[in-house]
């Protein structure tokens, strides 16, 4: 018996691990993941939006549910109505616990009349156990089993196309199809963390190399780069895309009731149906919605006039944040403290100081003039910003 | 040299000792009497086999109060706590099942036994840190009488109402819940993978004659939940040097506040005068005056043992008679040529550093039980074994090392009582045990200590060999702790008090019995 005193590795490991310059491991969910593989990331970063990334995002936990029940189950545990999903149609939502605050946020795809694959952040398989307690229906995890890649970008489709063998010119926006790459039956879904035209792809561990190497090979020709987490990091706030354990707390692992968040304070109403079958939190977030959220989560752009004020006074040129950051900003109005962002970063596409905020009631509006602490020169100032509509990048090419 | 003092402690175990070190930085004059040649009760480093340093009784630390170690200064009089980190389970197909010091590695290695409870790790984790939260304010109040209408006692139940109340309703029924079940029952509600439930559980039976089954033993399970390391709730480590330094820092603590500690000064009885305290008399006649005694010995010896019974009210006497210690474990310390190597994880690493727990199955636990249950040791123990030379290597010589192996059930009321022939064959049952995991353990003891309560209470004076100074079951905490109405560390007779861990909230080598008797001590006088 061996111990395993290492990280989990994914399995294009024997792929990325030769690429990752600067030794820029992290954590995400007990594998190690890298964070870029050049030693900046800029140039990951621009293949999301001006060619194409491959990111690889197997650490996601991943579920096979199958069975008579299975569409009960997960109609049950999450907030969108899954009876009505096509076949191959990919949903996304949050799901919550009887308080109607969230667990945990990801992706259903319908990949047959009762069966489904779910993507988490966490581990769900005891929730997801939980709910099924009566039922008849499988749930199995197969996150190892099963590799992930994302294709990000806007020459993504032409690498796909050039890869795989069938043309995924069809696949509409949050639709999935099977299809194969290097002789590897694979699954491809035009979803992705990126906010921009993308795809995700879904891929048995054993084929995992040769379907990495038959991207880069058919992507050479487009520029494409393997990119890491701060390339996405920076990619996903332009997008406004929420993030768990950054922008919030899971309700089985906040400390205390204000650490958690329901989906309307986290402004993913649009995937919460409240006319279906009763389902986790559905009594809490129908009182919710009829009294209205005390919180939002909205976009903030710092002024950049009064931004850059603040150096200019202690005879500095602005300083901005070379990788997106993930910590609790104050964000005030007149004086008060009406809430806090919860990462930023440059937008070196819009070149703008963005950031994702939780914002209290009823200062939320977009263009509501607000202000951010920022830290200048060792001294904690605050610079003048505007609550803003999310997202803040939406190409048509996304849904294109 | 004078005999008189503001305050005499007796007994220089750590309570004994904190409760000095707080009175004397107080300013008042104060001595501590032990009995043995060297200071720390329970809390003791002694060379027992010449260039091996055993804690001999106590060896881990988590529970010691962090305000104590704040306000007394500890690590500036030489205490460092070292990680513990791991426990590992050896199982008897040859596996195993461990607990690493890093999340992300414990839960990869739950989850190769179980998926589901490797999930329900981290979020009992949680909850029982909750709860550990919730008991710390309790930890930290000299426990209200609640039938008492002293404007005292009033405040304090209106402060614990109050607290129970923050609590809200998920937490307070989980306190309730560990309150009255028993820790395989409570487990049971959250795991389904044998081995962790067992050895979980295991923590609910420590220093208590109770079984995983018995009512009452999720309740101990908390308490080892309760100890913070830098602000960690359940976080155990080791003392370096032993668990002695610990004793030692407190010491110098005392010490550096002026307080005068004698050894081999065995105190034979307490002094009254007028139904009031005055001293002490030591066996050797000697005598020492003092307005204020306090005892840091258990229950029984404070009451029993050190005052003339007439002094006392019957009802109270009744009641220490009946306040039960049952000793239950035991402890056997080797000196080793070299480690043990588990067949279940071959060789020599990270694994070592870390505790082993042999606790397979919750049935082999209750089993253990079983056969002290009926008035025998158990052939094949519960044992949680320790090797403090991998983590501070100055406790052997270099190469060598010592095992630190605690052991349960071994039962003070033994059949037909402990003999040295007995006490043998409970450490050849240790022995025999752990050498089915490790082959090799046999050939490399040295030197082998074998401790039963019996020798505990005859060496320490722990009565009945009970680690805690008395059982931490329900009818024994908090206000009845050692008894109604004798909660709050005074006693009958004024002047008297007691600070050791038959107090207010128990022992584990918490200290807080010892803080908290002074902070009464010094508003009294």
């Amino acid at each position: 018996m061996r111990i395993l005193h290492n990280l989990k590795t994914t399995p294009f490991h024997a792929r990325t691990a030769p690429l990752i310059q600067g030794q820029t491991w992290r954590r995400w969910s007990g594998y190690a993941a890298a964070s870029s593989y050049e030693f900046t990331h800029d140039r990951e970063y621009a293949a999301i939006r001006n060619a194409a990334a491959l990111i690889d995002v197997s650490p996601l936990h991943k579920y096979l549910i199958t069975g008579r029940d299975a569409t009960r189950l997960l109609d049950r545990v999450v907030t969108r109505n899954v009876p009505k999903a096509q076949l191959n149609q990919v949903l996304y939502m949050s799901w919550c616990d009887a308080q109607g605050k969230v667990i945990d946020d990801g992706t259903i795809s319908r990949l047959g009349e009762q069966r489904y694959r779910l993507t988490s952040a966490e581990p769900n398989l005891r929730w997801l156990h939980r709910n099924a307690f009566g039922m008849q229906v499988g749930v199995d995890e197969i996150s190892e089993s099963l590799g992930a890649l994302a294709l990000q970008g806007p020459l993504s489709r032409a690498v796909l196309n050039a890869a795989a063998r069938e043309s995924v010119d069809g696949l509409k926006y949050f639709r999935v199809m099977d299809n194969r790459i290097a002789d590897v039956d694979v699954q491809v879904s035009r979803t992705g963390y990126t906010g921009d035209l993308g795809y995700e792809l879904w891929i048995p561990a054993e084929g995992a190399l040769a379907v990495w190497d038959a991207l880069m090979a058919a992507g050479s020709d487009y520029g494409i780069m393997p990119a890491g987490i701060w390339a996405l990091d920076v990619a996903r706030i332009e997008a406004g895309l929420v993030m768990l354990d950054v922008d919030y707390h899971s309700a089985h692992r906040a400390v205390i009731d204000a650490q958690m968040s329901t989906p309307y304070e986290l402004s993913l109403d649009w995937s919460v149906t409240l006319d279906k079958a009763p389902f986790n939190g559905c009594k809490a977030l129908a009182a919710e919605k009829a009294r209205g959220p005390a919180w939002r989560f909205v976009g903030i752009e710092v002024d950049w006039d009064s931004f850059e004020a603040l150096y200019a006074a202690v005879d500095l040129p602005p300083s901005i944040p070379t990788v997106a950051w993930r910590a609790s900003v104050p964000i005030y109005r007149d004086r008060r403290q009406v809430g806090y962002a919860s990462s930023g970063c440059w937008s070196p596409l819009l070149k703008r100081y963005l950031a994702l905020a939780h914002i209290a009631a009823p200062h939320f509006a977009p263009e509501t003039p607000v202000e951010i602490e920022v830290t200048v020169e060792h001294r904690r100032v605050r610079a003048g910003a505007r609550v803003r509509r999310l997202p803040f990048f939406d190409p048509p090419r996304k849904k294109a | 040299m004078t005999n008189q003092y503001d305050a005499i402690v007796i007994g220089g175990g750590h309570n004994g000792l904190v409760n000095a070190a707080y009175l004397a930085r107080a300013g008042r004059k104060v001595i501590v009497l032990e009995r043995r040649h060297v200071l720390g009760g329970a809390a003791v480093s002694e060379q027992v086999f010449p260039g091996f340093t055993f804690s001999v009784y106590s060896y881990v630390v988590s529970l010691l109060r962090p305000e104590i170690i704040r306000e007394l200064d500890l690590p500036r009089h030489g205490m460092q706590i070292l990680p513990l980190e791991s426990t590992v389970t050896p199982l008897p197909d040859g596996d195993y099942l461990a607990m690493w010091g890093d999340s992300d590695l414990t839960r990869r290695e739950v989850y190769r036994h179980s998926p589901l409870d490797a999930e329900a790790i981290t979020e009992f984790g949680r909850l029982m840190s909750h709860m550990a939260r919730a008991v710390k304010p309790i930890l930290g109040m000299i426990p209200p009488d609640p039938t008492s209408l002293s404007p005292g006692d009033l405040k304090g139940m209106l402060r614990l109402g109050g607290h129970l109340q923050s609590l809200g309703v998920k937490r307070f029924h989980a306190l309730y819940k560990l309150m009255t079940m028993s820790s395989s029952d409570y487990l049971d509600e959250w795991f389904e993978y044998g081995p962790l439930k067992a050895t979980k559980s295991a923590s609910g039976i420590i220093g208590t004659f109770m079984g995983p089954r018995s009512p009452g033993s999720a309740y101990v399970l908390l308490h080892h939940y309760m100890g913070e390391i830098d602000g960690a709730f359940r976080a155990w480590g080791f003392c370096k040097g032993g668990t002695g330094t610990i004793s030692n820092a407190i010491a110098a603590a005392a010490r550096a506040h002026g307080t005068v500690l004698r050894t081999e000064a065995p105190v034979k009885q307490l002094l009254v005068r007028g139904g009031r305290a005055a001293g002490v008399v030591l066996e050797s006649g000697e005598e020492l005056h003092a307005p204020v005694v306090v005892s840091g010995l258990d229950a029984r010896r404070t009451y029993l043992d050190l005052v003339d019974s007439s002094e006392l009210p019957d009802e109270l006497l009744a009641q220490l008679r009946r306040f039960r210690f049952r000793g239950s474990s035991g402890k056997v310390n080797l000196a080793l040529s070299e480690l043990p190597d588990f067949t279940c994880i071959p060789g020599i690493g990270a694994h070592h550093r870390g505790a082993f727990s042999i606790s397979p199955s919750v049935d082999y636990l209750e089993r253990a039980y079983d056969d002290a249950k009926y008035g025998g040791f158990s052939r094949r123990p519960y044992m949680d074994i320790v090797f403090p030379s991998m983590i501070d290597p100055g406790m052997a010589p270099p190469g060598r090392h010592v095992a630190s192996i605690f052991v349960q059930y071994a039962p003070y009321h033994l059949d037909g009582g402990w003999t040295d022939s007995r006490r043998e064959a409970f450490g050849d049952a240790v022995v025999d045990t752990l050498a089915e995991y490790a082959p090799n353990l046999k050939s490399a003891i040295l030197h082998r200590q074998v401790l039963t309560p019996a020798d505990i209470e005859a060496t320490i004076g722990l009565s009945e060999g009970n680690i805690f100074q008395g059982e931490l079951t329900l009818q024994q905490l908090f206000f009845l702790r050692p008894a109604a109405r004798w909660c709050g560390y005074r006693t009958p007779i004024k002047g008297y008090y007691q600070c050791g861990s038959s107090t207010h909230p128990g022992g584990g080598v918490m200290g807080a019995p010892g803080r908290l008797a002074a902070a009464r001590i010094l508003a009294d006088t």
